[in-house]
């Protein structure tokens, strides 16, 4: 019984303890500085490069790179996905796309959606089309 | 399976059309006024013939080629000549360039050739000028006076700067979209030989000029571009009928500045965006020009092709031959003096395919 009480007062300390903490986390959680800023997107624009560097490598087997029929990933259209894709005939996002282009002119093999080297792919494209408006579904 | 099939069906197509290519497609004229006559020549361009490994080259640029060839052999009556124009290999390697001209050599009929950055920049054009011939060089015929000009030369100091070796230097060349690439140029050299090669020429009598790189300043991120454009262009500025056709751009262009028409011809490798798709940089496409329709990846001869080009008044008609699409012509309209499409160039005639964003 006793053994019970200590063992309640202790969870209790340890509840409160939690409450507060979660209370001062999240009043950290609300702001964030311009050291944060520059961080976030320092990560980004990392990304964003080494998306850079893969759209301009062999990423299938025959050596062919993204970037010899989509120079600046132009004409990949990111701002209008997902969509219907006609020749696939239902709503694809644009990494179904991407793997696509890497199976087919490039004869390699598909990557997972949340591959490093997929996301990587993706920020490079979307970077190079940053500011132009999203028309999801167009054509 | 819908690909094969349609494939197929073309391929189907292009066998029956060898017995109604004659007369339709070819115009031939017998004498004709003046000294200029009409006659016909094929153009085929940016082959991009790309080694993967060994004897092993990427197919679908193999392809892009071989099928121009067998297309190019069915015209009748034959063309007079052809005309290659540049970008034969990826990489200038010898076995690309060998590769290339061995599809090549199924074509009928002579070949000129002109080169293009991707044969130039490994050995800065050693072993092309051993294979095909000189870069630059004029010749005359049935009174048309035709210029080959080597346009992807560039600055002294960005060819002969400290590379880790020549490959790396052909591959900055090859990157289309290099930050830190270099403007294509004719140079002062060449523009003094050019001069003087047309000193001799009659003003009244046609020049066709053959260019990689379009003797216009349309896009300079992507080398759609010469530098020293203005400086052939009033090199050519005399003549009653001047002409340029140019390769490098893989894509449906035309345009007129002064006496000067311009003419691009398509790849048989792979297309390319308008210079307009890409957002971060403006674009000056030719106004004249009505775009081809946007590529469908899932065809992979959508938008690629060939070729063959009427002399027609010393002036040029470029038959453009689409084998996934429908081909396109365009003419010189000698009352407005402007490059037409015969189908699309009336605003209302344009097609959702033609708009490219």
């Amino acid at each position: 019984m006793r053994k019970n009480r200590k063992v309640f007062s202790v969870s209790f300390v340890v509840l409160m303890v939690s409450a507060l903490l979660a209370i001062s986390f999240s009043i950290q959680a609300d702001e964030f500085t311009k050291e944060d800023l520059e961080r976030w997107d320092t990560e980004f624009m990392t990304v964003v490069i080494k998306g850079e560097k893969l759209f301009h490598s062999a990423l299938g087997t025959n050596k062919v790179s993204c970037d010899q029929c989509h120079p600046n990933a132009a004409n990949t259209h990111p701002e209008t996905y997902p969509k219907f894709q006609q020749q696939i005939g239902r709503v694809v996002a644009l990494f179904e796309m991407v793997n696509w282009c890497i199976q087919n002119p490039l004869e390699g093999d598909p990557l997972p959606a949340e591959d490093p080297k997929m996301i990587a792919l993706l920020s490079y494209i979307t970077y190079e089309r940053r500011g132009v408006p999203l028309v999801p579904g167009k054509h | 399976m819908n690909i094969n099939r349609r494939a197929f069906l073309k391929t189907t197509g292009a066998g029956l059309m060898a017995s109604t290519f004659p007369m339709s497609l070819v115009k031939i004229a017998f004498g004709g006024q003046g000294p200029a006559q009409d006659f016909t020549f094929g153009y085929i361009s940016d082959a991009h013939i790309q080694q993967i490994q060994g004897n092993n080259f990427v197919r679908n640029w193999d392809m892009g080629l071989i099928r121009a060839v067998r297309e190019a052999n069915l015209l009748t009556p034959r063309p007079d000549f052809f005309m290659f124009g540049g970008d034969l290999a990826q990489l200038g390697k010898k076995e690309e360039l060998d590769h290339g001209l061995e599809i090549m050599s199924n074509l009928r009929g002579k070949v000129y050739y002109v080169i293009g950055e991707h044969d130039y920049y490994l050995d800065l054009g050693e072993y092309w000028q051993s294979k095909i011939g000189p870069l630059r060089y004029s010749f005359d015929h049935k009174g048309v006076h035709f210029v080959t000009l080597n346009s992807i030369l560039t600055y002294d100091s960005w060819i002969h700067k400290k590379w880790g070796s020549p490959m790396d230097r052909m591959l900055a060349m090859a990157r289309l979209d290099n930050p830190n690439g270099s403007p294509f140029m004719v140079g002062e050299e060449q523009l003094t030989w050019l001069k003087k090669d047309l000193e001799k020429v009659n003003r009244s009598t046609p020049v066709v000029v053959f260019s990689h790189s379009p003797i216009q300043k349309i896009f300079k991120p992507w080398n759609f571009w010469t530098q020293d454009a203005e400086k052939v262009q009033a090199l050519l500025k005399p003549f009653e009928k001047a002409t340029v056709i140019y390769g490098h751009v893989h894509q449906i262009e035309y345009n007129q500045i002064g006496n000067i028409t311009f003419h691009s011809v398509m790849a048989t490798a792979w297309p390319w965006p308008y210079p307009e798709s890409y957002s971060q940089a403006a674009s000056c496409l030719p106004k004249l020009t009505v775009n081809m329709n946007r590529a469908d990846p899932f065809f992979e001869r959508d938008a690629t092709g060939w070729q063959f080009i009427n002399m027609h008044n010393g002036k040029v008609d470029v038959h453009y031959q689409l084998p996934d699409n429908k081909n396109r012509t365009v003419v010189f309209n000698s009352k407005i003096g402007k490059p037409q499409d015969v189908d699309y160039q009336d605003y209302n005639s344009q097609i959702p395919p033609q708009t490219h964003f």
